[in-house]
C-alpha cells in the first residue's frame, strides 16, 4: 500500500502508444441517408416546416371535399378572426413553453382582464383609456404573482398555474358577480373596448383590426426572440438552466420576466376578446388554456424546452383553426371536430419524438 | 517545456486563503488555499470528494464560500456570480461544458455577453449585431484551429463531443483575458483530440493568461503543468514541482497513502 504508483507505468506506455498511433483527429462518417432520414434531418434543421406543410395539406384536403365554400376569400379571412384570440394567448403561452414551463392560467387571466376593462369602464364609468391601462396592468399583476410562485419558492410552473388559474378565475366571478355586461351597453359607454373588432373589408376578404392586432404581435415576438439577447437567453433557460447559469444568464430573472410579459399579453388578448364577442362575460374564453396550449405543441414547440418558434404556433392556431372550420363546413357534429383536434395533438407531439431522435 | 514562471516571492494572480464551506454536515471546502501566479499552468488534482469542484466553482463565482478570502492580483474580491468572475477576466470550462444545445456555434460564444448594434437598433430597440458575433466567433475557432465545421450557425446539438469541446473552451479562452479554468477538458475526448486541447492549454498560457487545469489524467498533468497543486480532504495538501516528483508520488500524495515531507519546498 506504500506505493500505489507502482502500477502506473504501464497505463503511461500505454497511453504513449496511443498518442503516437492514429495521426488523424477525428473522423466524420459519411454515411448514405435513406429518404426517410433525410426527410428526418430536414425537419429537425427546419422546425416549423411540419406544421407549415399541415397547414397546406388541410387547406388542400378541406378545398378539395367541401369546395369554393371552404375556399372563398371571406372564409378564409373567417378562420383568421376565428383564430385570433388563440394566437395571441398562444404566443404568450410559446414565450412560456420555450423556457420549459407552462401556463394553465393564461385563459383566466385574460378572462379576469376582461371583467376588470368591463366593469371599469362601463359600470364605474372611468375613461375607457383608464380602463383599458388598468386592465393591462393587472394582467402584469397576475403574471408578477405567477413569476414569483416559480422563481422565488420554486414551485414548478404546471403547479402554480393550475392554482392560480383558480384563484384568477374565483376573483373573476366574484368581481364580476357572475353577470355579463351586455354588447349593446358597451357599445354605448365604452367604444373603445371594443375597437379591435372593427370590421375591414378587403376584396371580399373580412378582417379585424384585431386579426392585424394579432400578426403585429406575433411580429414583434419573433423579433424578440430572434434578434435580441433576451430571446436567446429564453432558449436558453429553456435548454439547459445550470448551462445557462455558468454562463452568466440571470435564470430566474428571465423566468420572472416570461410570467410578467405572459400576463400583459393576456391583457391585450382580453382586449381582442371583447373586440370579437362584444360583450364582457366572465364565462367567456373557456377554451382558451387548452387551445393554446395546443396551438404550441402543433405548431412544432417542444413541452421540455429550448425548442419553438411564434411563427410555428401561429401555423398551429391556424391549423387547428382549419380543421373546426372545415368540418363545420362539412356538416360534421361539433365532438367529432374535438375528436380530430385531439388526434391532432398526439401526432404533431409523436412526430416531435421522432424528429429529436436525429441528434442521437 | 515550462516557462519557469512559478517564481516564489512574484505576486500571486489568483489567491485564496481560509476558504470553508459547508452542505449540512458534509465539508467541501475546509480551509482551503489557493495560489494561481501570472503565466503559468497550475494542476490541480485530488480523488473523487476532495473539494476540486468546489473550490473551482468559490474561484469562478458558481459558488459562494462561507468564509475565506479570495484575492485577484492583490485585490480582494466577492464573486456572487459566474457573471461577476468573467467580469474580473475569469473564464472556466466546465466539465458539462454549459453549453445550451439548440442554439448556434456563434449564440453560444456569445451566451451571457451579446454584442448589439450600434446606434438607435440597438439601444432602442435592443438588436443584436448577428454579423459581428458570427465574425468574432469564426475568427476565434479558426485561430484555436478548431474551425472545421461546415458553419458558425450550426445548432451545438449537431456536434460531436469533441467539437463540443472545442466551442466551450474557444469561449473561455476567448474572453478570459487573465485566467482560464478548465475541469476536465479532456476526460471525454479521444486520445487524438485530448492532444489537441493540450495544445489548447499552452496556447492560451503563450498569450499570457494563466491556466488551471484540473485533471485525474497524470500522463496529461505532468506534461503540461508548471506546478501541481494536490487536494486532499477539502483542502490543499501541497504543491508540488513536476519534475522533482513522480507520477507515483503524486498518486500516493493524492490518496494519502504517503505524506508529503516537505511542502515549502515544492515550490522552488
Amino acid at each position: 500500500m506504500t506505493d500505489i504508483g507502482s502500477s502506473r507505468p504501464a497505463a503511461q506506455a500505454f497511453e504513449l502508444v496511443l498518442d503516437k498511433g492514429e495521426s488523424r483527429v477525428a473522423e466524420f462518417e459519411v454515411r448514405a441517408r435513406s429518404p426517410l432520414q433525410k426527410l428526418q434531418h430536414f425537419l429537425h434543421a427546419n422546425p416549423t416546416a411540419v406544421p407549415a406543410i399541415v397547414l397546406l395539406l388541410s387547406v388542400a384536403a378541406f378545398g378539395f371535399t367541401v369546395g369554393s365554400r371552404f375556399l372563398s376569400m371571406f372564409n378564409l379571412s373567417l378562420i383568421i378572426q376565428q383564430v385570433t384570440i388563440i394566437g395571441v394567448i398562444g404566443a404568450a403561452q410559446t414565450l412560456i413553453v420555450i423556457t420549459a414551463g407552462i401556463d394553465l392560467s393564461v385563459g383566466a387571466i385574460m378572462v379576469l382582464c376582461s371583467v376588470i376593462m368591463g366593469k371599469l369602464a362601463v359600470t364605474v364609468g372611468l375613461p375607457a383609456p383608464i380602463a383599458l391601462v388598468v386592465g393591462v396592468a393587472a394582467g402584469a399583476g397576475c403574471g408578477v404573482l405567477n413569476g414569483t410562485l416559480v422563481t422565488r419558492l420554486k414551485l414548478p410552473p404546471f403547479i402554480v398555474t393550475l392554482g392560480t388559474w383558480s384563484i384568477f378565475f374565483a376573483l373573476n366571478l366574484w368581481y364580476s358577480a357572475s353577470e355579463t355586461i351586455r354588447s349593446q351597453e358597451v357599445a354605448k359607454i365604452a367604444p373603445l373596448l371594443q375597437a379591435l373588432g372593427t370590421p375591414v373589408n378587403v376584396l371580399g376578404a373580412r378582417f379585424t383590426y384585431g386579426s392585424f392586432f394579432m400578426v403585429g404581435l406575433v411580429a414583434l415576438i419573433w423579433f424578440v426572440l430572434n434578434r435580441t439577447a433576451f430571446g436567446r437567453h429564453l432558449y436558453a433557460v429553456g435548454d439547459d438552466p445550470d448551462a445557462a447559469r455558468l454562463s452568466g444568464i440571470r435564470t430566474d430573472r428571465i423566468l420572472f420576466s416570461v410570467y410578467v410579459i405572459a400576463g400583459v399579453i393576456c391583457a391585450l388578448g382580453a382586449w381582442a376578446l371583447i373586440g370579437r364577442i362584444g360583450s364582457i362575460s366572465p364565462q367567456a374564453g373557456q377554451t382558451a388554456n387548452l387551445d393554446s396550449i395546443t396551438a404550441v405543441v402543433v405548431g412544432g414547440a417542444s413541452l421540455f424546452g429550448g425548442r419553438g418558434s411564434i411563427i410555428g404556433t401561429l401555423i398551429g392556431a391556424l391549423i387547428v383553426g382549419v380543421f373546426r372550420n372545415g368540418l363545420a363546413l362539412s356538416d360534421v357534429d361539433v365532438l367529432w371536430q374535438e375528436f380530430a383536434v385531439g388526434w391532432l395533438i398526439i401526432i404533431a407531439v409523436a412526430l416531435d419524438q421522432w424528429i429529436r431522435k436525429v441528434s442521437a | 517545456m515550462s516557462t519557469g514562471s512559478n517564481v516564489p516571492g512574484a505576486l500571486p494572480l489568483l489567491q485564496a486563503r481560509g476558504l470553508n464551506k459547508r452542505y449540512g454536515r458534509v465539508t467541501a471546502l475546509d480551509n482551503a488555499d489557493f495560489d494561481l501566479y501570472p503565466g503559468e499552468i497550475l494542476a490541480v488534482i485530488g480523488d473523487n470528494g476532495a473539494g476540486k469542484s468546489s473550490l473551482i466553482r468559490a474561484l469562478s463565482g458558481a459558488l459562494v464560500p462561507d468564509s475565506g478570502e479570495i484575492k485577484l492580483a492583490g485585490k480582494t474580491v466577492a464573486f456572487r456570480s459566474p457573471l461577476d468572475a468573467q467580469a474580473a477576466g475569469i473564464e472556466t470550462v466546465y466539465q458539462t461544458l454549459a453549453l445550451s444545445p439548440s442554439l448556434s456555434i456563434a449564440d453560444n460564444m456569445f451566451l451571457g455577453r451579446e454584442l448589439r448594434r450600434a446606434g438607435p437598433l440597438g439601444t432602442i430597440c435592443r438588436m443584436l449585431d448577428r454579423k459581428a458575433m458570427q465574425r468574432i466567433a469564426r475568427e476565434k475557432l479558426t485561430e484555436l484551429g478548431l474551425m472545421t465545421v461546415q458553419s458558425i450557425n450550426q445548432r451545438v446539438e449537431t456536434l460531436s463531443g469533441g467539437q463540443r469541446q472545442g466551442v466551450a473552451v474557444a469561449r473561455a479562452a476567448a474572453f478570459g483575458s487573465r485566467v482560464v479554468i478548465m475541469d476536465e477538458p479532456t476526460a471525454a475526448l479521444g486520445v487524438k483530440e485530448s492532444r489537441r486541447v493540450l495544445e489548447l492549454i499552452l496556447d492560451v498560457r503563450r498569450r499570457g493568461v494563466s491556466v488551471v487545469l484540473i485533471s485525474h489524467n497524470m500522463p496529461h498533468v505532468f506534461e503540461i503543468a508548471d506546478r501541481i497543486h494536490i487536494h486532499r480532504l477539502g483542502r490543499r495538501l501541497t504543491v508540488i514541482d513536476p519534475k522533482a516528483y513522480t507520477m507515483s508520488d503524486a498518486v500516493a500524495f493524492m490518496t494519502g497513502a504517503r505524506a508529503p515531507i516537505e511542502v515549502a519546498a515544492a515550490s522552488a
